[in-house]
């Protein structure tokens, strides 16, 4: 694609932009605000990637792929501001994914030890995993607002937190993957992901698309599942105190 | 002598204010005591930090002569039994409630001894499998009290237990709590907003206004007090 038709492309905003004046949505601004972050930080991101490529040295990988955790602890961190130790709980979750995932993705060469494939495939998971850590801390939020009573009933039994709070734990752990799941079931029928769509827009054989995408959905199955599992089990035990009693903490 | 409760200038703060303020008392063993007092008076509170679930901010809570602090707090909650306001339920039947103290210790309770509990709280049989959506008010306070009843505990808070009952099943379960008290010596701590109810089952009583312990006495305290806001109370001019 050229230059010249990329800016063609600009035509799909101004849609918006007309629509928006039309009908008075007072969107304007903020389309605007979002093209020209879109244009900035992707063409950042692009010459980056293109010198990290270039570079093949692990040390900038490295740097690229902490980057990401950064960038993804600070923004979930914000659906968690009052639990303790929120932003080491969720970039520590962050990183034990990325460690997992990658480790079996390298380990038995299912794709090769470049940056191309690393640090593309390290941006879909750490940005799977800060999406689902944003859904299981509003869905835990949600689950603990509407059963205090119950903590409180098992705690007067003599439970144990952990078994106090099982129940919102696990329904928020369920709640939070259901997205992921539910989306796999549809996918081919409803949509056509996104990555894979590129692949074939690139010139791939579509069977080959296919298959990186089975495996980058199986991934993301991981992710989901590891991702509510660990944050889960960091999170609630700050939600007691020494003496078992629970804190009204988010 | 021992006492069941000991309480030692307990405050209990919450951003400045004082929900409890200097509260010093003794709950005597094998005794009814009646909490009572106006809405916000912190009744509720002092009875969960018998029960560990709450802290004072400052002073000493003594459960029979031993801190509370030495407890392991799962072992203070079984030893001090408490059927909690509003009686929340776990799902999915009255079973599975009376068998939650066992459940939580990986046990489970035999349907026969399931509906002996029940029988004790004037529940039938029938209600064993009844789903807890299907119950009334008051059959949910009666669940709660069997339940709070199974672990066997030395001291019962019970936390305005009588409230969604009608007239003839109140005065039944006011006489199951007297029969335990006598039968097993069990401690009682009740809070009610009756206070019939606590002249007819209270052995003392203790008025609480305003986060302070205003007033300790036998039932006669509520038909006559020498403490002025506490004969306000009792007329119905505080709330």
């Amino acid at each position: 694609m050229t230059y010249t038709t990329l800016a063609i492309t600009l035509i799909f905003v101004l849609i918006p932009l007309l629509l928006s004046k039309t009908l008075k949505l007072e969107l304007e601004k903020d389309v605007t605000i979002a093209t020209i972050r879109s244009i900035i930080q992707l063409l950042a991101v692009g010459y980056i990637l293109k010198f990290v490529f270039d570079s093949e040295s692990f040390l900038y990988i490295g740097l690229m792929v902490l980057l990401m955790v950064v960038a993804a602890t600070n923004n979930a961190r914000k659906k968690g501001n009052n639990i303790k130790g929120i932003i080491w709980k969720v970039a520590l979750t962050l990183i034990s994914v990325e460690i997992v995932t990658q480790s079996i993705l390298l380990g038995f060469g299912i794709v090769p030890p470049t940056a191309q494939y690393i640090i593309s495939i390290s941006g879909m998971i750490i940005g799977n995993s800060m999406v689902l850590s944003i859904l299981f801390l509003n869905r835990f939020k949600a689950e603990l607002d509407n059963s205090q009573d119950q903590v409180q009933l098992f705690l007067s039994l003599g439970a144990t937190p952990k078994q106090a709070i099982h129940r919102q734990l696990i329904d928020a752990i369920k709640a939070s993957m259901i997205p992921t799941i539910e989306s796999q079931k549809t996918m081919g029928l409803v949509q056509l992901p996104g990555m894979m769509s590129g692949q074939i827009i690139a010139g791939a054989d579509p069977l080959q698309a296919v298959q990186f995408q089975l495996l980058i959905l199986f991934l993301l199955l991981t992710t989901a599942a590891m991702t509510s599992v660990i944050l889960g089990f960091l999170v609630y035990p700050t939600l007691f105190n020494k003496q078992m009693q629970f804190l009204k903490f988010m | 002598m021992t006492y069941a409760i000991s309480f030692e200038n307990i405050y209990f703060t919450v951003k400045d204010r004082h929900i409890l303020n200097n509260i010093t008392g003794n709950i005597e063993k094998g005794k009814i005591t009646a909490l009572v007092g106006p809405s916000g008076a912190g009744k509720s509170t002092l009875l969960k930090m018998c029960n560990g679930l709450l802290s004072p901010t400052s002073g000493h809570i003594f459960i029979d002569g031993d801190p509370i602090t030495s407890y392991e707090p799962t072992l203070l909650r079984r030893k001090v039994g408490f059927a909690l306001q509003n009686a929340p339920m776990i799902r999915e039947t009255v079973y599975d409630n009376i068998n939650l103290p066992y459940a939580l210790n990986d046990k489970t309770i035999s349907e026969q001894e399931a509906i002996d509990f029940l029988e004790l709280v004037g529940l039938h049989e029938s209600f064993l499998h009844t789903s807890i959506d299907d119950l009334s008010g008051g059959e949910r306070q009666r669940v709660s009290l069997a339940r709070t009843l199974v672990p066997q505990s030395d001291i019962l808070l019970l936390d305005e237990i009588t409230s969604a009952l009608d007239e003839q099943s109140m005065l039944d379960i006011e006489q199951l709590i007297i029969h335990l008290k006598n039968e097993k010596n069990l401690t009682i701590i009740w809070i009610t907003h009756q206070m019939e109810q606590a002249k007819r089952c209270a052995d003392n009583i203790w008025v609480l206004m305003d986060g302070k312990l205003e007033e300790i006495g036998s039932s006669a305290i509520l038909s006559h007090s020498a403490n002025e806001r506490v004969e306000q109370f009792l007329h119905g001019g505080v709330k």
